[in-house]
């Protein structure tokens, strides 16, 4: 077994409406950056054993399934690195 | 019948659903939900509150508690299943109705009085009703945008699901009338058995006359039956 990272990225699907974001903008902009649009993700790292990359990515991917995502409203990915 | 109303860590409006329920002269118990569904229930309210402190979605974590697998089951056989506001997105996010409540367009917690236009008047919760009649109800979330797109909003809405709409004082819905940006105004709705329904407005706390307003009895009145 190796130890690794699973990252899984949680954002909102394309064209759903994010309040907070649109909150944080307005807050950049009002301290005067410029910018054109600003999107805010979910980031959650989880280091656990698995028996290669892809099984490590297998169970990240069930862990936002089941959990961390809802399919509704969000998509998410998933990225692995090994443990140093 | 005997009204189970879940308690989660940080539910809040269990003991309002109780006091509405008993002022209806239906006998409810608050049930820990660790402790399981009681084998007498005939009918469960998912109550408000801040489950689990809303982390990671208001809703989310109270929805994977084992006690959702009993309700699941009791909601298909046909045990009356309410879920009221933190309560509707614990029914949403364990799939009890379709879609999802999420942040307010307005990114702010809200706590007002809003009109609902009742859009079925033959199912268990509206049958106190006739369609078409607008009820005062209070709301009182952050989280209550009520989020379906595509092929499951039009489903939605040709299984004739939407149980309430926000509207104003005449019936009218508009995005004006809409308070937290929810798709089609869209306030509670129905699962897969009409006996089943989730609405972020609360109906307990229009039911005793003390408090302002009776509007929300008829609701309740789905378990007096």
């Amino acid at each position: 077994m190796t130890g690794y990272t699973a990252t899984v990225t949680v954002r909102l699907k394309h064209g759903v409406l994010d309040p907070e974001a649109e909150t944080t903008q307005r807050a950049l902009e009002r301290l005067g950056f410029e910018l054109d649009d600003l999107r805010s993700a979910d980031r959650f790292e989880i280091d656990l054993d698995a028996a290669d990359a892809d099984e490590a990515a297998e169970r990240a991917g069930e862990m936002a399934d089941r959990l961390l995502a809802n399919p509704t409203i969000h998509d998410y990915e998933v990225a692995v690195e090994e443990l140093e | 019948m005997t009204v189970s109303v879940i308690q989660f860590g940080g539910s809040n409006c269990d003991r309002d659903a109780v006091r509405a329920l008993a002022h209806l002269g239906v006998d409810a118990e608050r049930v820990w939900h660790e402790d399981g569904l009681p084998d007498d229930t005939d009918g469960i309210v998912i109550p408000g509150g801040f489950s689990y402190g809303d982390y990671l979605r208001a809703g989310a974590m109270a929805a994977r508690q084992p006690i959702m697998a009993e309700i699941r089951d009791a909601a298909e056989s046909g045990t009356p299943v309410l879920g009221v506001c933190n309560g509707a997105q614990i029914g949403c996010e364990a799939g009890l109705t379709d879609g999802a409540f999420t942040t307010n367009r307005s990114a702010r917690f809200q706590c007002e009085h809003v009109n609902l236009r009742v859009e079925r008047a033959d199912t268990p919760w509206t049958a106190a009703y006739d369609e078409g009649d607008v009820i005062e109800v209070p709301i009182a979330h952050g989280e209550g945008r009520f989020e379906i797109r595509g092929e499951r909003l039009e489903t939605l809405e040709a299984d004739d699901r939407v149980l309430f709409r926000y509207c104003d004082a005449d019936g009218n819905v508009t995005d004006e009338t809409n308070p937290n940006g929810s798709t089609a105004n869209v306030a509670g709705l129905l699962g897969a058995r009409e006996t089943v329904a989730v609405m972020m407005p609360h109906p307990e706390r229009a039911t005793l006359p003390d408090v302002g307003g009776t509007d929300g009895q008829g609701v309740l009145r789905a378990f007096s039956e």
